[in-house]
């Protein structure tokens, strides 16, 4: 059993909750994730970290309730236990030693772009942060993400914050005026693919989070293959970074999207959740 | 004087049109007098070739007579000497290779129906009896086995016994390993599996679950915890894919997905969250216990059509005769002698139909199987909406990369000598992990042989 320690609500729909898994603490690195179940009827649910404390033995996770098992997940409050988290799972991202870099945040995405952003602050790369959401209420993490960049951008579909606009379009802007070495970018499928297509052009090395459908997060089911580069990865084990000029979106977004009428389907039992 | 009739007493099953609707256990196990009945057929010969037929030896002809004196506690206690999974392998042995394979009264006739009769010895034995909880000496020593499947749960018991002091570390939420995420419900209920792991944990084993190893921990980080020797018992996870054209459209999955979801996940019961997809016309590739497994689930979750396509014939077949059986009972329609070629998918990129090539049997291969050969011009298409890949599995990468001196051969699976040491010391391996797929048996035969050797290593030490 695990305990959530604290628990905060970014926005409506996005919930950071930390929890003490003082084993998986020690070991994970940016760019991993873990497998929850809530309780015993539970899905197995892959979550990129958010952050950890190695010593204090906690990891932060950053969810968006969507689903079934993220709107519960939801309800739970400090203090609360899940029943299971398992990892560290997957490959720490390879962050290399570059000199200028862009971390790129979708929505809910910020949550994972967050460690990477820290994480190449902390080695005293120059970041800029790009974040990209749909208006001005599910802006999250901006503070957190000023803190570890050396500019930060903020876009809004509506224009409601920030620039109006897509995250690419201040990507574009940036790669033509300067020289970078790396973009990382985490969000919607369809904003990776757009990331990785503006950046390929300048050979730009690219990076981005996949997040695809699996159940043991350690090779097993092979529910999360994805092509790249024309080879069958497993996101769990291979990923969940890959090369993003070489990922497959569009055979990943279809697949993403199998469990969609299943999952409308959960929704309807949140009567049972709520009551 | 034995009863010589030449055929084995039945066993009840759940007929066949009402089971493939439902997960309950397929096979009633036997009544105390048709056991009795059955246990009289043997001919308690005395060059026991049944007992060299299995791979942990069981006293075969020793049990079946307390069997057939009604004496069924002392039957259990008899098997239960050398197997620690009865009732595990009494369903899912493949006792016409092993025990039953030898039987002398096979040679004319059917074969005492050692397999049924472990079955009823190990059920009665759970429902009737007290279970005695041996006296153990500890001695005060640390082993650590890594996978709870068969091979590591067998390890872990006989070591308990021997007085150790034995941490198993599972990667999954639940113990059991391919015993719970692989064989499905109506096969080996989760019930019984459950049961056998209580028996472990009273003789003091510990198992940790939600453990990685090799990403929360290392196998070295686990000996500088103080465990004296390791175990590895991590199985064959890996699922292989054929590498075919339309491979990652919408609703192919591997066997281990397709299972997992509905095994370890319980997906087929409302009220557990794990989605699966209901499909109306499956194909199945492969023709070992998996696939027969992956093809009956779909047929219970309410497919109408389901296909089993297997590349050679029916006698090539790695399944169990009795799960072939069963399929073919269960309305599973065999399409043999052919193989995929292709997955047709329409434009969301969801599954319409699988095109195959016939095959004809050629010269046999390495696996002494002849070898099938596609027949030019053959292809065909069978409409499906889904495509479980059966195709077989390999050991898990993860340990071996992140464990120093852990050699592996071509196949990914561990280096053992016939301890089952493996080539860094202390540290042993066993079951699929260093076969590459097999079976329950095999693994259940390789962890006892590890525990022997762990204990004649540490006591020496």
């Amino acid at each position: 059993m695990f305990e959530i320690l604290e628990k905060k609500q970014l926005n409506e729909q996005v919930t950071a909750m930390t929890i003490s898994a003082p084993f998986v603490a020690k070991k994970v690195k940016p760019g991993q994730f873990v497998i929850i179940r809530i309780d015993e009827k539970g899905e197995r649910v892959p979550l990129t970290v958010a952050d950890f404390d190695s010593n204090k033995g906690t990891l932060t996770i950053i969810f968006q309730a969507v689903g079934f098992t993220t709107k519960k997940l939801a309800t739970l409050n400090k203090g609360d236990f899940i029943t299971d988290c398992v990892g560290p799972l997957g490959q720490p991202t390879e962050f290399k030693a570059p000199q200028k870099a862009i971390v790129i945040g979708g929505g809910v995405g910020c949550a994972i772009a967050y460690p990477q952003a820290k994480a190449l602050h902390n080695m005293g790369v120059d970041t800029t942060v790009i974040a990209g959401f749909r208006n001005r209420d599910i802006v999250i993490l901006e503070e957190e993400m000023r803190n570890v960049s050396d500019s930060y951008f903020v876009t809004t579909d509506d224009g409601s914050y920030g620039r109006k606009g897509f995250v690419t379009d201040v990507l574009k802007e940036l790669i033509e005026k300067d020289t970078y070495d790396l973009v990382i970018a985490i969000g919607p499928i369809p904003m990776m693919k757009f990331v990785s297509k503006a950046t390929e052009q300048q050979a730009i090395r690219t990076i981005v989070s996949l997040n695809p459908i699996m159940i043991d997060g350690t090779g097993m089911c092979g529910g999360c293959r994805v092509k790249v580069g024309g080879e069958v990865k497993f996101a769990c084990v291979d990923g969940p970074d890959f090369d993003g000029h070489q990922v497959d979106y569009d055979e990943l977004m279809r697949r993403n999207g199998l469990y969609r009428e299943e999952e409308a389907h959960a929704c309807r039992m949140e009567g049972v959740l709520n009551g | 004087m034995a009863d010589m009739s030449p055929v084995k007493n039945k066993m009840p099953e759940q007929e066949p049109l009402v089971r493939n609707k439902n997960f309950e256990e397929v096979a009633l196990g036997y009544t105390e007098e048709m056991a009795i009945a059955e246990a009289n057929r043997c001919l308690n010969c005395k060059n026991k070739p049944c007992v060299s037929g299995c791979p942990v030896n069981v006293k075969i002809p020793e049990f079946i007579s307390l069997v057939a004196k009604g004496d069924f506690k002392a039957a259990y206690e008899k098997i239960n000497e050398t197997n620690s999974l009865p009732a595990v392998c009494g369903r899912v042995c493949p006792q016409e290779r092993q025990c039953e394979g030898k039987c002398v009264r096979g040679i004319k006739g059917e074969s005492v129906a050692i397999g049924r009769l472990e079955r009823f010895v190990a059920d009665y034995y759970m429902n009737n009896c007290e279970a005695n909880v041996p006296q153990i000496k500890e001695n005060g020593k640390k082993v650590a086995v890594i996978g709870a499947g068969p091979a590591g749960l067998t390890c872990a018991g006989d070591l308990a016994k021997k007085g150790y002091k034995v941490t198993v570390f599972e990667a999954f939420h639940t113990p059991g390993g391919v015993l719970v995420y692989g064989i499905p419900e109506f096969r080996l209920p989760k019930k019984i599996v459950a049961d056998e792991i209580e028996g472990l944990k009273k003789l003091g084993v510990e198992i940790m679950t939600d453990m990685v190893i090799g990403k929360i921990l290392s196998i070295d980080e686990i000996i500088d915890m103080g465990y004296e020797a390791v175990f590895i018992g991590s199985g064959a996870g890996l699922p292989m894919f054929m590498g075919i054209e339309g491979e990652g459209s919408v609703g192919v999955y591997s066997a281990n997905e397709f299972l997992t979801r509905i095994n370890l996940m319980k997906a087929y019961l409302s009220d557990y969250a794990t989605p699966i997809k209901k499909s109306n016309s499956v194909a199945v590739v492969g023709g070992g216990n998996v696939a027969m497994d992956a093809a009956r689930c779909a047929k219970r979750l309410g497919a109408e059509h389901v296909y089993i396509i297997y590349r050679r014939g029916e006698e090539e077949m790695p399944a169990r005769k009795e799960e072939i059986h069963h399929a073919k009972e269960e309305e599973i329609e065999f399409k043999l002698l052919c193989n995929p070629t292709k997955i047709i998918s329409d434009e969301k990129g969801y599954v319409t139909a699988i095109e195959c090539i016939k095959m004809e049997l050629g010269e046999p291969d390495s696996s002494g199987r002849r070898r099938p050969v596609e027949v030019e011009g053959s292809e065909f298409t069978i409409p499906v909406d889904s495509v479980i890949m059966a195709l077989g599995t390999s050991p898990n990468p993860l340990l071996r990369i992140t464990t120093k001196g852990l050699e592996a051969n071509k196949k990914g699976c561990l280096v053992v000598d016939e301890n089952m040491q493996t080539t860094k010391q202390g540290v042993y391996a066993g079951g699929d992990a260093v076969t590459g797929a097999a079976t329950v048996i095999l693994a259940m035969g390789a962890g006892k042989t590890a525990a022997n050797s762990i204990d004649e290593y540490l006591k020496s030490k």
